[in-house]
């Protein structure tokens, strides 16, 4: 405990050890946060569901937080509806008889658009209840200045989504404009450079009834440029997710691999250096070969021939480290203290090998492991991201190397979609400069040597 | 990759034995010593790649479809068969497989098998590609893969010279002025080289091609390619800018804080003192006393570095779609092509050995130990 306590107040004089331990902490929080709050099942369910669990959201869309720059105004997602969901009026609903037989539902939303660009689609999702004659829904979209415009007339059976967009009639009727653009835009403007009018927009769902108890409910979604606090993906992913699932995962992969990568190796070296002779020169040669397998082709053939699961990666990467050239380091160290007077001792009242090899010889260079094992973690941490952004990610699991590969592939920086690429580019940068100035800090304390330099 | 990124390297300690032969003798003695154990090395190494590879079965496909498109092209041409139905063909295409992999030996044991391959890749007779052809339209392995090879070795002779000698230069600067500002800057930047160079692609890209528009997003020569020769080889540093950056801001900052930390190590030692205290000037210390010794200890390091490099440029070609090696492996795993990941995988474990045998080259020029006549494994 002392040690811990001495080694903390000699972190503390390096400011940079400090803001990365602080960093570490608090990754190390929110992971168990996130992991209780979010449960693996369901963090893999929600990821991996499809769009039928993202339908409302917008694709692609950046953050809200855009909007905070100067000049940037874009429209949010609105959702409305059913009717009796919310508690204001936005939503009114109200039956008139027409004749014996139909009855008017009519469902009107009503609704503030002050944004400065076009909403990405506009959807309404309409369900009905009704037992053999089916309801007939006829749309009508109000503009802030008093035009009319209608939009179609759908037929209700079972659930019925009438996306906007894909009204071709209703593009003809709007001159070949996009309807998300021309039912928002200014008559006024440039027809090149259309601009929203900014107002009060109304929808109303007329929907004819032909049964007394039918009914017929409608859900309005236009959806919006900006979702969240990070952005969504091309399937409609709410990112915020994969960046918060992505740390526990990181930091899961990443200390594991540095534990075992750097025990084993320490353990190989101290055996070695201990038998000597054969033992060790089998230890020297096989680490020399082990320099020149390539480890990312391997695991790149092990992730198409075997199994993707990161835990798979993880025990191949491990065992490919196990005679990495960290050996060489420790074996230096070994064979200097290999020569003090207690290992005689120990061996003058009958200790083994392996007593020796685990109780006196590695724990007491332990210290020396230490640094090189924090500054290993980001590494381990980006070798999960290199594998994920060749394609080889854990087929389940969302991480910020997924989110990377995603936003490649689908063109994210020639599109402009830069949010995608940076947020999990910021969080893996963040988090590997946290373990790496505290492994850099830490070499310093633990290697008298470098202290001054 | 695996390696924690620290400067410390103890060298192993040297045991002195004077010989009277020549430098040169040495050196030829040394190098071809190292030759032979890198070769045994390289063999090692691709064996357990082949061993890795085939848990699947997978050479054994390749080596089958091999001998199968073989026979069926022989068959194919021969006036012989021209007037057999298909049914007879396939019957008797089956039949000559059978005797070919006979004749290959895929019906021994895999052991036997395994060695028969090694010999294949050693040789690197790949195979053949189902659904990959080389440019020139070849879909030999060999030739897909050595197409590929130049513009891969040109990006990373490249950005490793520039690093080298970038590195050296203001590591030297940086240890003359240590505890400036430039030094603590560049100590405080070291923790930055974590990230893998693909990923400050990424940001250089955003930056320079998506934002700034000065360079293009990737690629190797612009569409179409210039006529000229001079425009040709523009065009292509126009390309590399990028690519050459990204891998430079990755490794720079360790590097430099690295072999400055060396230096200093070594400009501490007392036999500097002295050849200070005997008025000689600085840059012959700096030269012959502080550089020379210190020359081993950071090519091991580089040793280590460019093995990082080597991996970091698959994604990196990935990502700036540079059309080498590593972004022929990319593309191969997309569709699955065994043969190709096999072979270039097979080939980057050549590369490895390669790099790691020319490093061993120069640290047998520089080694005082190697050159005065010391121990044989200087790079213990």
């Amino acid at each position: 405990m002392t040690a811990i306590r001495r080694t903390l107040s000699a972190l503390s004089q390096y400011p940079s050890a400090v803001v990365g331990l602080a960093i570490i902490v608090a990754m190390v929080l929110f992971s168990i946060y996130i992991v209780i709050a979010i449960p693996y099942g369901e963090a893999v369910d929600l990821w991996r569901g499809g769009e039928g669990v993202w339908l409302e959201n917008p694709r692609t869309a950046q953050p809200k937080w855009v909007n905070l720059f100067p000049g940037v105004n874009l429209p949010e997602t609105i959702i409305m509806g059913p009717a009796g969901e919310a508690d204001d009026d936005s939503v009114q609903k109200e039956r008139k008889e027409v004749s014996e037989e139909m009855t008017d539902v009519i469902t009107t939303f009503t609704f503030d658009y002050n944004a400065d660009e076009f909403p990405q689609e506009i959807s309404l999702f309409l369900t009905s209840e009704h037992e053999q004659k089916r309801p007939l829904v006829s749309l009508t979209w109000l503009t802030p200045d008093a035009r009319e415009i209608r939009i179609a007339d759908v037929t209700v059976e079972g659930p019925v989504t009438v996306r906007f967009s894909q009204e071709e009639k209703l593009q003809r009727r709007l001159d070949d404009v996009r309807p998300e653009i021309g039912l928002f835009a200014d008559p006024d403007s440039d027809a090149d450079d259309p601009r929203p009018l900014k107002g009060t927009y109304r929808l109303v769902a007329a929907g004819l009834v032909f049964e007394d108890d039918a009914d017929v409910d409608a859900r309005l979604v236009v959806y919006g440029q900006v979702y969240g606090l990070a952005g969504t993906d091309h399937l409609r992913r709410d990112l915020m997710l994969a960046l918060m699932w992505g740390m526990p995962v990181a930091l899961a992969f990443g200390l594991l691999a540095a534990v075992g990568t750097s025990v084993s190796t320490f353990i190989v070296a101290a055996i070695g250096v201990w038998f000597g002779g054969i033992a060790d020169a089998v230890i020297q040669r096989i680490t020399e070969v082990n320099l020149i397998l390539p480890t990312l082709p391997i695991l790149i053939m092990v992730g198409l021939f075997f199994s993707r699961s990161i835990w798979v990666m993880l025990g191949v990467l491990i065992a490919l480290s196990v005679f990495s050239s960290g050996i060489k380091t420790s074996r230096a160290i070994f064979l200097q203290i290999k020569e003090s007077p207690y290992f005689e001792a120990a061996r003058a009242y009958g200790a083994g090998n392996f007593r020796i090899i685990f109780l006196y010889l590695i724990p007491r260079l332990i210290p020396t492991l230490v640094p090189g094992f924090v500054v290993a973690i980001p590494s381990f941490v980006f070798v999960e991201a290199t594998l994920a952004v060749l394609n080889l990610g854990d087929p389940l699991l969302p991480t910020w190397g997924k989110v990377l590969s995603d936003a490649r592939v689908n063109d994210a920086l020639y599109q402009g979609n830069y949010y995608w690429v940076l947020e999990p580019a910021a969080l893996l940068l963040v988090s590997g400069l946290g373990f790496a100035m505290v492994g850099f800090a830490l070499d310093r304390v633990f290697n008298p040597r470098l202290r001054d330099l | 990759m695996t390696d924690a990124a620290l400067p410390l390297q103890p060298d192993a300690a040297s045991a002195e034995r004077p010989r009277t032969q020549s430098t040169l003798t040495r050196v030829v003695h040394y190098t071809g010593l190292r030759m032979i154990a890198m070769f045994i090395t390289i063999m090692i190494g691709v064996y357990l790649t082949i061993l890795i590879a085939n848990m699947g079965g997978h050479v054994d496909k390749i080596r089958r479809g091999y001998i199968r498109e073989q026979v069926a092209i022989s068959v194919g041409f021969n006036e012989e068969f021209k007037n057999m139905t298909s049914e007879e063909r396939r019957a008797h295409i089956d039949k000559l497989v059978a005797l070919q992999e006979k004749r290959m030996g895929l019906d021994q044991p895999f052991l036997l098998r395994s060695f028969s391959f090694l010999w294949g890749a050693m040789t690197l007779d790949l195979g053949w590609a189902d659904n990959m052809s080389s440019d020139s339209g070849s879909r030999m392995v060999r030739n897909i893969i050595l197409e590929r090879l130049p513009a891969t070795l040109l990006l990373f002779s490249t950005s490793f010279m520039l690093n080298f000698l970038v590195g050296i230069f203001v590591a030297l600067y940086l240890s003359r002025n240590y505890g400036s500002r430039l030094d603590r800057a560049i100590v405080g930047l070291a923790p930055t080289s974590a990230a893998p160079s693909w990923f400050y692609g990424l940001f250089f890209i955003l930056l320079f091609a998506a934002l700034l528009g000065w360079f293009p997003f990737g690629g190797l020569v612009s569409a179409p390619p210039p006529d000229s020769i001079v425009n040709y080889a523009l065009s292509v540093l126009n390309h590399m800018v990028l690519p050459v950056i990204a891998i430079f801001f990755s490794s720079i900052f360790l590097g430099i804080y690295g072999q400055r930390t060396f230096f200093l190590i070594f400009s501490h030692e007392d036999y500097v003192d002295m050849a200070r205290a005997k008025g000689l000037s600085d840059r012959v210390v700096e030269r012959r006393y502080i550089m020379r010794p210190t020359m081993p200890t950071i090519v091991t390091s580089l040793a280590l570095s460019i093995i990082g490099l080597w991996f970091g440029s698959i994604v990196l070609e990935t990502i700036f779609n540079w059309p080498g090696l590593g972004r022929l492996l990319y593309l191969a795993s997309n569709i699955f092509e065994t043969s190709v990941i096999v072979g270039s995988t097979v080939v980057y474990a050549y590369l490895l050995g390669i790099t790691v045998f020319f490093l061993d080259i120069v640290y047998a020029l520089i080694d005082p130990r190697v050159k005065v006549g010391g121990n044989q494994g200087g790079q213990a």
